[in-house]
């Protein structure tokens, strides 16, 4: 007992400060956000105690649930998740195949398409306002206004402003933003494939095809698991460039984040809790598996 | 030679440590005398950081130093999103139970939340102490106290919110007489058809909330100034048919405006009126500030008047001072508020902001030529109180009626579904 407390201790000692403060700051915060989304807490009154707030379980879940308003939010949330992460993939994909051949000036190109990625969401979300202007015709400016300078003016839209799928034209500047960081991960998954594969299927009479399919792919997968999962809960956790391009009362753009965000500053803390405890069900199952999947393969 | 780098070793950790026990000491010392002073000072929480804003602040601070040399002033100015910056750290310090000595905020129903939360104190005592009941309008007290009486803030300005801008060479071009007095807002509507079928844009907006502001004014304007107050204290019916024609005037002015409203602020919609890409834009008067920024003169660069079918009415919306429940120097913020009221206050104050005294005893002559004939309407008119700026709701509700506004002019929902929201945001 004594031995095993002696074995046991000092890593435990040096393991307590970060454990207590995760203990505290994460999972602590997120029983009293979860506790806070199970009341009737919608007004600043019961906020400070002045009024109560009784429990109402899962109520408020069912209320947005049930709810047009938040209903569009998820929607609009699945169609930048799902256009993001295939404009990253493929956009990252492709840049890294092509670095990947002997080019000229590869570590410029690496540097150009990586560079975006330095530029916060909030800087590069005010450029973007500006190219994804909703004018046509003769008002027209940014984006538009190039459509009409080369002729394409058929290709005119009002980007973010239309109503069903104007969140996937804020989805562009993300993916401009990100697929340089897609690319390095498959880079470096190109670059961790030893030739030796590559020669010994040439010397089999492979395809170049074949060659992709049966031995380059098999190796990129966890590479391209990684990047799918690192993109996807950017993009559930999208805010900062939503709200420096559109604002948070713009319906077309509303995202559970930008609920959130409505509802504390109307002093709904419950509401609000209760949409923050959604997104993180929803980037859990997300992540959780792709944990135990990690956690699996090291054990092996 | 060995010694000597011993010796400058320990000289230099001496000198090092003597530092350090002075700084402390200096640290202590400020600290203490820093406590001492504390009854004589007062924390003035807003979020005029710049601009116009913050001319008018320091205007008024140094009428403060006039009147109170003995309270320190501590600016508390919180920069950033017109505002919100400022409502989100004042809406944390004040949950955290450290609220600053006196916080500003938008007259009227925007400080429901405050008062049920019991965050701040009912100062209507202050009002007959500083004589304020009589100086102000009694229409403006009638709108600012809560059913019971009670009074939580003093305005220190008041802007009108029912302005609608235009740009007269616009006009002139399209053969429109810029001079003309539209009796309502129909008539209006058909001169905007003009405009539009000529290919300018008619009517420029901005992002919700100044959508929400036309929305208000098209309401007072089609409903009057009795049933719009009715829409607030529930004796309009928002359901009704007067409410029906309200909405459909609003959903044709929606019709003649810009495309890229949404991705708008109000400046940019004002600036397509100064620059005559549109005919007329609906805003508050704080407008007046960028006309006159670029050098144009009212009456022929630009010209200003009620929102067809609400003349005779001013729809006011006030930035005001409170007392907060537990301010940690309430005499410093009684002082504070003292300014913020005086004649001498008020005037300084709105010269620099623009703005114009919730006092009806200043004197016209001191003030710009838009600013006179907004202190006679205000003397004149009846008051009603501005939705979009927080006088006529709570939070909770303006929020509401801007996600069921937005979700209409994007085209999501149709006049009956906007009405039916209406009606439930208004409900709470």
């Amino acid at each position: 007992m004594l031995n095993k407390l002696r074995r046991l201790g000092p890593p435990l000692l040096l393991l307590a400060p970060s454990l207590i403060l995760v203990g505290v700051f994460v999972y602590g915060l997120i029983a009293a956000n979860f506790t806070t989304s199970l009341t009737d807490n919608h007004t600043a009154a019961q906020a400070t105690g002045q009024e109560p707030a009784v429990f109402v379980w899962f109520t408020n879940y069912l209320d947005l649930l049930a709810s047009e308003d938040f209903q569009h939010s998820l929607m609009n949330l699945v169609l930048y998740t799902v256009v993001f992460l295939a404009g990253t993939m493929v956009m990252g994909f492709l840049w890294a195949w092509m670095l990947d051949k002997p080019v000229k000036g590869e570590g410029l190109f690496r540097s150009v398409y990586l560079f975006p990625m330095a530029v916060s969401f909030v800087a590069s979300g005010v450029v973007w306002r500006w190219l994804l202007n909703s004018n046509q015709d003769e008002q027209a400016s940014g984006l538009n206004r190039l459509f009409q300078m080369v002729g394409l003016d058929a290709l005119q839209n009002n980007w973010w402003n239309n109503v069903t799928f104007g969140i996937i034209a804020i989805a562009i500047p993300a993916i401009w933003q990100l697929s340089g960081y897609v690319m390095a991960l498959f880079l470096a998954g190109f670059r961790g494939i030893p030739n030796e594969l590559r020669e010994a299927a040439r010397m089999d009479g492979a395809s170049e095809w074949k060659l992709y399919r049966y031995v380059l792919f098999p190796q990129l997968s966890p590479v391209a698991l990684s990047a799918l999962i690192i993109i996807g809960h950017m993009s559930l956790k999208a805010f900062d460039l939503i709200m420096s391009i559109s604002k948070p009362a713009n319906y077309q753009t509303k995202v559970p984040a930008v609920d959130m965000f409505v509802f504390k500053s109307s002093f709904d803390y419950a509401n609000a809790a209760a949409v923050g405890s959604i997104l993180l069900i929803i980037v859990a199952l997300v992540i959780v598996p792709y944990l135990i999947r990690t956690n699996r393969e090291e054990k092996r | 030679m060995r010694l000597n780098r011993r010796m400058t070793a320990t000289v230099a950790t001496a000198a090092v440590l003597g530092l350090t026990l002075a700084a402390c000491g200096g640290g202590n010392t400020d600290g203490d005398t820093g406590g001492e002073g504390g009854g004589n000072q007062v924390e003035v929480f807003t979020w005029w950081a710049a601009g116009s804003e913050k001319a008018g602040l320091d205007a008024l601070v140094g009428e403060f130093e006039t009147q109170h040399p003995d309270i320190e002033f501590v600016n508390g100015a919180v920069a950033g999103g017109a505002g919100s910056a400022a409502k989100d750290l004042l809406q944390t310090r004040l949950q955290a139970q450290d609220p600053p000595d006196t916080f500003q905020a938008h007259a009227g129903m925007e400080l429901q939340d405050y008062i049920d939360a019991a965050q701040i104190e009912d100062v209507s005592d202050l009002y007959d102490e500083f004589g304020l009941t009589d100086a102000f309008p009694a229409d403006l007290v009638d709108r600012l106290s809560s059913d019971d009486g009670a009074i939580y803030s003093i305005p220190s300005n008041i802007h009108r919110a029912n302005v609608v801008w235009a740009n007269p060479t616009v006009l002139e071009e399209n053969d429109i007489d810029p001079e003309a007095e539209y009796a309502d807002l129909d008539a209006w509507i058909a001169d905007l058809e003009k405009l539009d079928a000529a290919g300018v844009t008619p009517l420029s907006v901005g992002t919700t909330w100044t959508q929400v502001h036309l929305l208000e004014t098209v309401l007072l304007a089609s409903l009057g100034a009795e049933a719009y107050n009715g829409l607030w204290d529930g004796s309009t019916d928002w359901e009704g048919a007067e409410v029906i024609a309200a909405l459909e005037s609003f959903e044709t002015l929606m019709g003649f405006t810009n495309d890229d409203r949404d991705g708008l602020d109000w400046p940019e919609a004002t600036q397509m009126v100064i620059d005559g890409s549109a005919a007329f834009n609906v805003m508050g008067d704080w407008a007046v500030a960028a006309f006159e920024e670029q050098d144009k003169a009212l009456g022929t660069d630009f010209t200003a008047a009620p929102v067809p079918g609400t003349d005779g009415t001013f729809d006011f919306l006030a930035d005001s001072f409170t007392l907060p429940v537990g301010a940690p120097h309430p005499d410093g913020a009684k002082a504070w508020l003292e300014t913020v009221g005086s004649l001498e206050g008020q005037v300084a104050f709105n010269q620099a902001k623009g703005s114009i005294p919730a006092r009806t005893d200043a004197d016209p002559a001191d003030f710009s030529e838009y600013q006179q004939t907004a202190i006679e309407s205000f003397s004149n008119d009846t008051i009603v109180s501005s939705l979009a700026h927080g006088a006529a709701t709570p939070v909770a509700t303006l929020n509401a009626i801007s996600d069921a506004t937005s979700k209409f002019t994007t085209g999501a929902s149709d006049l009956a579904g906007f009405q039916s929201e209406l009606a439930a945001a208004a409900q709470g």
